[in-house]
């Protein structure tokens, strides 16, 4: 039997919610962006009037304002986000345990068992976007279909405040005439590269020989095939309010652009110590080291790497991230924004292979340091004590890392 | 149409052995007090007027029906401004 999907998708999430509370600017063109002065001055959301601007996610408040002068700019207010997050995971919970977040503004959940409880998908769908809206004030677009990625596509067909359904017999007429980018894992590398081939909907790429597919894309090309057909079988995955830690991360969007090697690695070093920091709070060690780069053309890229032995130690994990940067990175353009991120986290308590040609000791003393520094700063506060290196450029300094980090998105793939 | 504001107020409240919270009376900021003489219901809700969301009390003072919002401990109602 085929399982019962659905993707909610808040809509225009924090814009949304930021006119809730303000009826003031509701019927105004709003967007939310960062601070200008801090430089993080993008837009993070806008609402349905100011899209018709063609005001976009991503660009400079100043070019906003040029598109829209009446543009009304509100700072974010992550901890409202974060509750209208959790407050709609209850609504959704009320319907099914399989509830999957991507993001803060989106869920997957599986209904399948639910059926026979609350009536069929669409159903519940439309249950879920009415109390969405009466207990919240704000509105979904919810897709129901019989796999996880065509849900999402749904939920994207008809916004804001719509339920759309993808069955077996309708995606051909629906999902295969939308351009290729819509689907999930196509971004504007993927795009670029399908485009070149002749293939911009998601019919061609569904068309398209999958072997074919596979020579240019590699295992991602397998993957493309199966999601432009529906053939995508994985499953929602049952994570309760407390999701399970599986990286720790900081990422910041910098005072000034980083024109080189030094700038990044005193602003991966503050990263560093603050991610460094959480581990040895949850007791963690982690396996892999990734940083995410942006330049100031807002080019995007991650890249990972394993370590020789678990971390929890700062200078190894910033170490490791300017090795990546080094490798990955020719200076083009100046940076914008960096992160760092450390997965594949084990229990401390692992017992771990000493190496036999490595000074052990040496780390342990490194460790206990590293832990001496985080006492100061729990009883004198975060500047109290700092690298050196910092102060090569004190402007870079003013970035808590601890309130300032970002929600990434995480990967789809991420349990598989 | 009339202006609507979101207004804090102190509320007077009773709670119960099973934890749950039942409002008895409100009291403005300008200093006003209302008993409450019935809470006729109680859901989650948005409020668009006064622009927040929480736990809404439908309650009535003397005559008339109006809502109370616990909105994580605070709590407000829907005035008219002026």
């Amino acid at each position: 039997m085929d399982r019962s999907i659905l993707h909610v998708d808040m809509n225009a999430c924090y814009a949304s919610i930021e006119c809730l509370y303000d009826p003031s600017i509701r019927d105004k063109p709003v967007a939310v962006g960062g601070d200008a002065e801090a430089r993080h001055g993008i837009i993070l959301a806008k609402n349905q009037i100011a899209k018709k601007y063609g005001v976009t996610t991503g660009e400079a408040l100043w070019q906003a304002k040029q598109k829209c002068p009446q543009l009304v700019i509100i700072k974010p207010h992550y901890d409202r986000y974060l509750r209208f997050s959790a407050l709609a995971r209850q609504i959704y919970n009320s319907y099914t345990d399989q509830v999957e977040s991507f993001g803060l503004d989106e869920c997957w959940l599986d209904v399948s068992g639910s059926v026979h409880l609350f009536g069929d998908s669409t159903v519940i769908a439309e249950e879920i976007r009415e109390r969405v809206k009466r207990e919240l004030g704000i509105t979904v677009s919810v897709g129901v279909s019989y796999n996880k990625v065509f849900a999402k596509l749904g939920s994207d067909l008809k916004k804001p405040d719509a339920v759309s359904v993808l069955t077996r017999d309708n995606y051909r007429d629906k999902v295969w005439p939308l351009p290729a980018s819509d689907l999930l894992y196509v971004g504007r590398a993927t795009t670029r590269k399908l485009y070149n081939h002749g293939i911009e909907t998601i019919g061609q790429l569904a068309n398209t020989d999958p072997e074919l597919l596979q020579a240019w894309f590699g295992k991602v090309g397998m993957i493309l095939y199966w999601f432009a057909n529906g053939l995508d079988n994985s499953p929602v995955m049952a994570v309760g309010d407390e999701t399970i830690i599986k990286s720790i991360g900081n990422s910041t969007t910098t005072p000034r652009d980083l024109m080189n090697e030094l700038d990044a690695k005193i602003v991966f070093y503050m990263l560093a110590e603050s991610v460094a920091e959480r581990m040895r709070d949850h007791g963690f060690l982690a396996k892999t080291v990734q940083i995410s780069v942006r330049d100031n053309g807002l080019f995007w890229y991650q890249k990972q790497m394993k370590l020789d032995e678990p971390t929890c130690l700062a200078s190894e994990l910033c170490d490791t991230a300017m090795e990546l940067l080094r490798m990955s990175y020719r200076w083009q353009n100046p940076l914008r924004s960096i992160g760092i991120r450390g997965c594949d986290l084990i229990p401390a308590t692992t017992p771990k292979q000493l190496k036999l040609f490595e000074d052990e000791a040496e780390r342990e003393k490194l460790e206990q340091l590293e832990r001496a520094v985080d006492d100061i700063r729990r009883r004198f506060g975060h500047y109290a004590i700092y690298r050196a290196v910092v102060e090569f450029d004190p402007t870079l300094k003013h970035i808590n890392p601890k309130e300032d980090h970002t929600i990434h998105p995480i990967g789809y793939f991420k349990a598989i | 149409m009339q202006e609507i504001k979101k207004e804090y107020v102190s509320i007077l409240a009773q709670i119960h052995r099973d934890g749950m919270i039942q409002p008895l009376g409100i009291l403005l900021e300008d200093g006003r007090k209302f008993d409450i003489d019935e809470v006729k219901d109680k859901c989650r809700a948005a409020s668009l007027k006064a622009g927040g969301c929480g736990i809404r009390y439908t309650i009535r003072i003397g005559a008339r029906d109006t809502y109370l919002f616990d909105e994580d401990g605070r709590w407000f109602v829907e005035m008219r401004a002026g």
